[in-house]
């Protein structure tokens, strides 16, 4: 039988009206504005920026004033208005070795030149409630110290030049985009580490962890992490050169991990990978131990069956745009659908019924 | 500064600092548009641990334009976000910097911006650098 539903409009709208209202909450408390998001809500506009997969901390900002700070629903926002913009074409890789360094730290050396640098850092706290922000609190200036100039090296250039770890083969090959082309299996690393970055960062963080506890075997130190900002630099054809059109936060984590090696090639560390719009240093180190999971293959390891290792099983699932529409899909009408499940349940019943009179005579 | 360096810090100001410095010089030049802002993304590439083979990390936004002064000297620019003000801004800096007027907005505009903007950034850096850890070894004492 065919239902044709219709209805619902002035409930619909209503019910937006009610949630425009209740977005604003209680009118004696002031309204917020983007730029106080953006600002004092930070670290939410960074994951929406990289989740939405777009650096734009103002309409980050908006999207979660809008989404009522439902991260996820502002990413969905951020996504959707991606796909209106024209694409301009694609930056230079931008050059984390020159980035301007509010943090970075190495877990493998204590004295490694340069320095360990704190940043803004939660790391220390004693995670205790300060009831002092409930009140206004008048916050002191940060301390300053003369900095050193020129740019800090990654550590993992120390290892390489001894050559205790891998290298990582430079190439000049575009590199695929899963906004353009639908992802596809086996994917390469370039296409892995573009999933990740826009990954959900609740999904990488429980992947990683399940290699921390022994789903696939590949112990990490932090090499490095390392938080600042880098200029974007593109070739805009008109003008016949490159220019830098702007400047973004970022996060990097690069793993040391164990051991590769053969009979013709001595044991090295290898690594794995996490670079992240913003300041976003777990997901950063997630992904990087996550990368390093997927790597088993070319590494010559044995797939030990963890999900971590299994690309088609990440890639799917790390996505929570597409997981939440699909995952939410279920609860708009499916009248139609249920009505020929229940048809059919009853059919099943009444044959049933019919069998069993039928051997009981 | 050459071309390319302009076009780079007109492109990482922020907009209302530029608007600033814009209204600073009290020029009003006649342009007809050649390309009207337009914001869109540019994809941005990383590195592959960090030194090597490229991989595409996610979008930026970035507004841009064309414009031709009288005289005929064209500015272009790309400016990061999606302020058609600041691509509008950015655009009549690159094309004044082409003609007599180049001297005038480079001391008025392009130099002090260069300094604010070098100032907030070394800020940032001895914030930094005051978060530096200072090992130390204690060393115990035989006698």
């Amino acid at each position: 039988m065919y239902v044709a539903v219709k209805g619902g409009e002035r409930a619909i709208e209503n019910a937006h009206a009610w949630l425009a209202e209740a977005r604003r909450g209680d009118t004696r408390v002031p309204e917020l504005d983007v730029a106080q998001i953006r600002e004092q809500m930070a670290l939410a506009v960074n994951r929406v920026m990289a989740e939405g997969s777009l650096y734009d901390p103002d309409l980050a900002a908006l999207a979660i004033k809008q989404a009522r700070g439902d991260l996820i629903e502002a990413v969905f926002l951020i996504r959707a208005y991606r796909t209106t913009l024209p694409r301009f074409g694609a930056s230079k890789p931008v050059e984390t070795a020159d980035m301007r360094c509010d943090r970075r730290i190495s877990a493998t050396f204590k004295d490694a030149p340069g320095g360990q640098v704190l940043g803004a850092t939660f790391d220390y706290t004693h995670r205790l409630l300060d009831f002092k922000l409930a009140a206004d609190g008048e916050v002191p200036p940060a301390a300053m110290a003369p900095a050193q100039a020129g740019s800090v090296p990654h550590i993992t250039e120390f290892l390489n030049r001894d050559g205790l770890i891998q290298t990582e083969a430079p190439s000049c090959e575009t590199p695929p985009d899963l906004t353009r082309e639908p992802l596809e299996f086996p994917a390469n690393r370039a296409l892995r580490l573009q999933a990740l970055a826009r990954g959900d960062e609740g999904f990488i963080l429980g992947l990683a962890y399940s290699t921390q506890r022994g789903y696939a075997r590949n112990h990490a130190f932090v090499g490095e992490l390392r938080i600042g900002r880098v200029p974007v630099e593109m070739e805009i054809p008109e003008l016949g050169f490159s220019i830098e059109i702007g400047e973004i936060e970022l996060t990097e984590c690069e793993t040391v991990n164990q051991f590769a090696g053969s009979k013709t090639a001595p044991a090295q560390f290898t690594r794995g990978y996490g670079l992240v719009f913003g300041q976003t240093e777990r997901k950063a180190i997630a992904m990087a131990l996550v990368d390093r999971a997927l790597r088993w293959r070319e590494l010559g390891e044995d797939n030990l069956g963890a999900a971590a290792q299994d690309e088609e099983f990440v890639l799917s699932h790390c996505d929570n745009i597409q997981a939440t529409g699909f995952l939410e899909h279920i609860k708009l009408p499916h009248y139609v659908d249920f009505q020929s499940e229940l048809e059919l349940v009853r059919r099943l019943r009444a044959e049933a019924e019919a069998v069993a009179k039928e051997a009981a005579e | 500064m050459d071309r390319k360096q302009w076009m780079g810090l007109l492109a990482r100001a922020p907009a209302a600092t530029l608007d600033g410095f814009w209204r600073g010089l009290g020029l009003t030049p006649a342009f007809t548009w050649l390309r009207m802002p337009e914001p869109g993304g540019v994809m941005v590439q990383g590195r592959m641990g960090g030194s090597g083979a490229p991989f595409n990390l996610g979008e930026m936004t970035v507004t841009r334009c064309a414009l031709a002064l009288e005289s005929g000297a064209v500015g272009h620019a790309y400016v990061q976000g999606r302020d058609k003000r600041h691509a509008e801004q950015a655009a009549l800096v690159d094309a004044l910097m082409q003609g007599d007027a180049a001297a005038t907005v480079r001391t008025g505009l392009l130099e002090p911006l260069a300094v604010q903007m070098q100032a907030t950034q070394d800020s940032r850096a001895a914030k930094a650098a005051a978060t530096k850890v200072e090992f130390f070894t204690l060393v115990r004492g035989d006698d």
